[in-house]
Formats: structure tokens, sequence, C-alpha cells
């Protein structure tokens, strides 16, 4: 609850909570906002030469090469972000959570194996690893998802472990134990509560992170197909074009940007005020 | 300081392996058939199986391994399955342009960001500052390929000062430097800002104020040397990152690095390039973190001790 009242005295966070919660009303109502079909290659939706309609007159943002309408694609293709983003990061950070608390919690052979497991992942080449899986597992929305997890839990399983660490060593977890609870309890009664504002703003930021990789993947064709719409594959499929109709880029390419900057805006707002370290800093 | 560093090499010698082992294991089991690939779709299942074969992709797993760890300690990664030659061959005709452009785009990174970061760092508070953290943050939330196409756009299509695609001259890697550097520079100018901050509240700076130098030496001989050390472990750590990432600007600019080899091979399923190439940039951001841990104490004796 203080945290939400912090977030709304900062000028950026609300910037960014509020590109945000438009980004959600419009991937929600995209039924009802959409004014065509986002799939119908329509025949008006061409020039007369075969060339996309430019933004305005019917049309309000332009046509792709096929036709279709791409506001309307564009508002479907906020879903398939917000999915995958949502999806993908939860995973990861639900991985992240589970093998750093593990790792920082039971230290000998098996957490020393967990950590040698996270050394591991952070010197695979992510970006690399996530095309590679993508185009060999045959891509749709959920291995799509599972991938970007996949190379997305590393980082917050490191930050997880290193708390844990220091919470392990408090007093109330030694006096806790002292008074005989069991590890479970410890875990989840004392440890987890203490993890959660690093949870959020990872949970946050990674989005941005998920929203970029997605879109990436998609734009190299191994991402989300076609003819479901995601913003990266709307560019993917106009690329060759892009010069004759520069708007195919421009507004999925402005979504793209809009959406991971108004979550990385949030996120490290929220890890300035959750963070009591970082606090007064910056 | 010896014995520490044989420790980190033979730490570093073990992720490789792992990273060796993973890789294969994932590219093996996962359910795409190179064989088939090789013979085309219209190749009889007597021609799939002898192609396996001759691959020996009928052999256990952990056989196959084995073998191409034995190559692997003889610098031998394999022979592409599409263009019947080494790989090692392929990835160090590859490698020179990727390490062009690496080069040019941390230059561009680190010169854009340094500026901005210090120059926020010394209006903290002030509208400059603002204004630089806002584009920073703009800069690490920008899609690649979004950037990279409308540099494209912008700079080649329309007012054609450089070329659309391709490598060989200056003009060639401009813009795909250029993507590389605006999009870092973000990392870059936070980072170079808060390791400013924390050197200027220190009581020499203050000292060296009260002696009455120039804000620009002060800057530049007192502060800059002491706030460096976080931003040349991160380019130690961008080093290791680029070789991975570097997939995409190459992609769109044509860029004969090893990053288009590892495109073009993904697309053939040739799983030796791929192998190759992510071995290649894993030993990279080991190297990168390395190099990282090994500089950091030459430049800060504090850090000698530990």
């Amino acid at each position: 609850m203080r945290a939400l009242k912090e977030l709304a005295r900062q000028p950026s966070a609300l910037f960014g909570l509020a590109i945000i919660l438009g980004v959600l009303i419009l991937a929600l109502a995209a039924p009802l906002i959409a004014p065509f079909d986002p799939d119908n290659q329509m025949f008006d939706g061409l020039t007369l030469e075969g060339a996309p309609m430019p933004p305005g007159g019917q049309f309000l943002l332009g046509t792709d090469t096929l036709g279709r309408d791409l506001f309307s694609r564009l508002l479907y293709g906020a879903r398939t972000s917000l999915i995958i983003g949502l999806v993908a990061n939860g995973v990861a950070v639900t991985i992240g959570l589970f093998v750093g608390i593990t790792a920082g919690y039971m230290r000998g052979w098996v957490g020393t194996l967990l950590m040698r497991c996270t050394d591991l992942m952070m010197a695979f080449p992510a970006l690399l690893l996530a095309i590679v899986l993508a185009a060999i597992l045959k891509p749709s929305l959920w291995i799509v998802a599972m991938v970007i997890a996949l190379v997305n839990w590393v980082q917050v399983a490191r930050i997880v472990y290193t708390e844990t660490r220091g919470l392990v060593e408090r007093d109330f977890i030694m006096a806790e134990r002292a008074l005989g609870a069991g590890h479970g309890r410890i875990v989840f009664r004392h440890i987890l509560p203490h993890l959660i504002p690093t949870a959020i703003v990872w949970g946050t930021l990674g989005i941005a992170t998920t929203v970029l990789l997605e879109a990436t993947l998609s734009f190299l064709g191994v991402g989300v197909q076609p003819p479901q719409p995601s913003w990266g594959n709307i560019i993917f499929e106009s690329q060759s074009y892009f010069q004759a109709a520069p708007w195919l880029v421009f507004f999925p390419g402005a979504l793209i940007l809009v959406t991971a900057l108004a979550f990385n805006l949030v996120g490290d707002a929220l890890r300035d005020i959750l963070d009591p370290t970082q606090r007064g800093r910056g | 300081m010896l014995g520490v560093l044989t420790k980190r090499l033979l730490q570093s010698a073990l992720i490789l392996l792992g990273v060796a082992a993973i890789t294969f294991v994932l590219l093996y089991a996962l359910p795409a058939d190179p064989a088939r690939m090789i013979a085309g779709r219209s190749a009889t299942a007597q021609t799939v199986a002898n192609i396996r074969h001759e691959l020996g992709l009928d052999q256990p797993l952990l056989t196959q391994f084995l073998h191409y760890l034995r190559g692997l300690l003889q610098g031998d990664l394999g022979r592409s399955y599409a263009q019947k030659t080494q790989v090692v061959t392929l990835i160090i005709a590859r490698l020179p342009a990727t390490l062009v452009l690496m080069a040019a785009g941390i230059f561009v990174e680190v010169a854009i960001g340094l500026t901005l970061g210090i120059t926020a760092a010394l209006n903290r508070g002030g509208l400059t500052d603002r204004l630089v953290m806002a584009s920073a943050f703009v800069g690490v939330s920008a899609p690649q390929f979004v950037v990279a196409l409308l540099l494209l756009y912008l700079f080649a299509a329309t007012l054609g000062w450089f070329p659309m695609s391709g490598y060989g001259s200056f003009a060639h890697v401009v813009l795909p430097a250029m993507t590389l550097g605006i999009l870092g520079a973000g990392w870059y100018a936070r980072m170079a800002r808060s390791a400013m901050i924390d050197v200027l509240n220190q009581d020499y700076i203050r000292t060296a104020r009260a002696k009455g130098l120039s804000a620009r030496r002060i800057v530049l001989r007192h502060a800059l040397p002491n706030a460096i050390l976080p931003i040349i472990a991160m380019i130690g750590i961008d080093i290791g990152q680029f070789m991975g990432g570097v997939v995409v600007v190459e992609a769109v600019y044509g860029w004969p690095g090893i990053g288009q080899l590892a495109w073009q091979a993904i697309q053939q399923v040739d799983i030796p390039i791929i192998m190759g190439v992510t071995l290649t940039s894993a030993l990279a951001i080991i190297i990168g973190n390395l190099v990282a841990d090994i500089i950091a104490p030459m430049i800060d004796p504090r850090i000698r001790s530990h």
C-alpha cells in the first residue's frame, strides 16, 4: 500500500502505469475497438497497384502488404505481447525463486550444484539459445513463452540466492529454528515473504525484457507465427517492403518501445521504493 | 593472484564443457532431423538412413558427444552439413567482421554513454540530468531491430548517406555501429552517472575543489579514474553478450559475421555450425568476464587484497 502511494508520487512511474493500463485496455477490449477483422485480407485494403494503404482515411493506421487493417492487427498483437510477457516472465520469476531459495537455504552440495547451473546459464548466449530453441521447436505462442522463461530465470535466481543467504544468517530465522520450526515453515512463513519485493521488482522489469525478446524472435520469424498477429511478426512480414511503407515498421515498433519503456519505468521506481538500500541514491 | 587465476581458468573450462554438453543434448535430442534436411523432401527412407549413418547420427548420444569432445580438444568443431567445410574455418573467416562491428559498437556506446552519464552526474537533479536519464531509459527499452530498420530508412533509403547493407568500407559500419551504440549507451549512461555521483560525494573531491582546481581537471583527473571501474567491468560483460546478440543486427544489415553464419545455420538445421557459434559465444562471455575480473584489481588496488 505504501509502495503504491510512493509510486503515485513519481511522475515517471505514473506515466509508465498509465501506458501499461492503456495497453492492457486495448488488449482486453480488442474485439470491441478493432474496426476490422485482423485476419481479413480486404479487397479494398490494397491500392490499385497492390501496395498497402497509407495511414489515414478508411484505415486509421493503414494496411499491411496483404490488405489487412494495421490498427486491428496491432490491437490483437497487444494481446500476444502481454500474454507472453506475463506468462513467460511469471514462469521465469517462479523458477528463479525456486532455484534461488533452494540454493540459498540448502547450502551443501544441492546449493552448490544449483549455483553452478546458473553460472553455466550465465555463460550461455541467451538470444542465440532462444533463437535456436524457438526455430527447432516449431514455434507457437506457448513454446515462445517457455523458451523466453528458460533463458530469463537466471538473473532472478542469482538475486534471490544472495538475498536468501543473507536472510538465513539473520537472528529471527535462527530463533525460529531454535524453536523447532520445520524447513517448510521457515521457507514459506519467513523467507518467502521477505522476497516478495524482489519478485515484484523483477516481475515488472522482466516483462520489459520479455516483450523485447518476443518481438525480436517474432521479427526473425521464429516467434509467434502469422497469421496470429504479434508486434514483432507484423514487422517481420513487411520487412522487405518497409521503404515503401515505413508505417508498417514505425507503429508496431513504437508500441514495442513504449510498452517496454513503461514496464522499465515502473519496475525501476518499484525497486527504489521497495529496496531501502537504493533509496536516496540517484 | 596466480592461484586465483588458475582456479578461475579451470572453472571457465568446466563451464565451457557444460555449455557444450547442454547445447549438444538440446540440438540432438530435439525434433529436428538434419539428415532429412540434407536429403531433401523427396528422399527415400533409405537415403535418409544412409546420410544419418554417414554423419554418425545413428550412434548413441553419448558416443556422439564423446566423439565431438575429442575433436573439440584438438580444435576441431566438425564439418558443416550444408557447406561441407570445417566449422572452424567458417568461424575464423567470419570472426573479423564481427570483431570490427563489436569494436565500433562498443566505441560508440561508451563514447555516448560516458559523455551523457558524466554530464548528468555534474548536473544532478537538473533538467539536463532528467533529460539524459529519460533518454537512457528509452535507449534500454528500444528493440534493436526497429532501431536498425529506422536508421536504414532514414539515413540509407531516404537520405542516401550510407549504404543499405554490406561490408567493406567505413560507411558500411556506421549504421550498424550506431544501432548498437544508441541501444547500449543507455546502460553506460546510467552506470557512469551513478558511479560519478558516488565519487563526487567523497571528501577528496571536496578537497580538490577547495584547492581551487578547475572543474574540468577535477572530473577528468580526480573523479573519472575512480568511477571507471564499474564501466570497465561492464565493457568486459558487453564483449561477451555481444557475440550472442549480434544475430539481429547482422541479419538486418547483411553483415557477414558469425551472427549471420549462425542465422543461416539455424534455418538449415546445420548443427555443427550452431554448436560452433554457441561455443564461440560462450567462450567470448567467459573471456569477457575474466578480463573484467583481471583488469579490475590492476586499476583499483583496493580489490587486490581479496
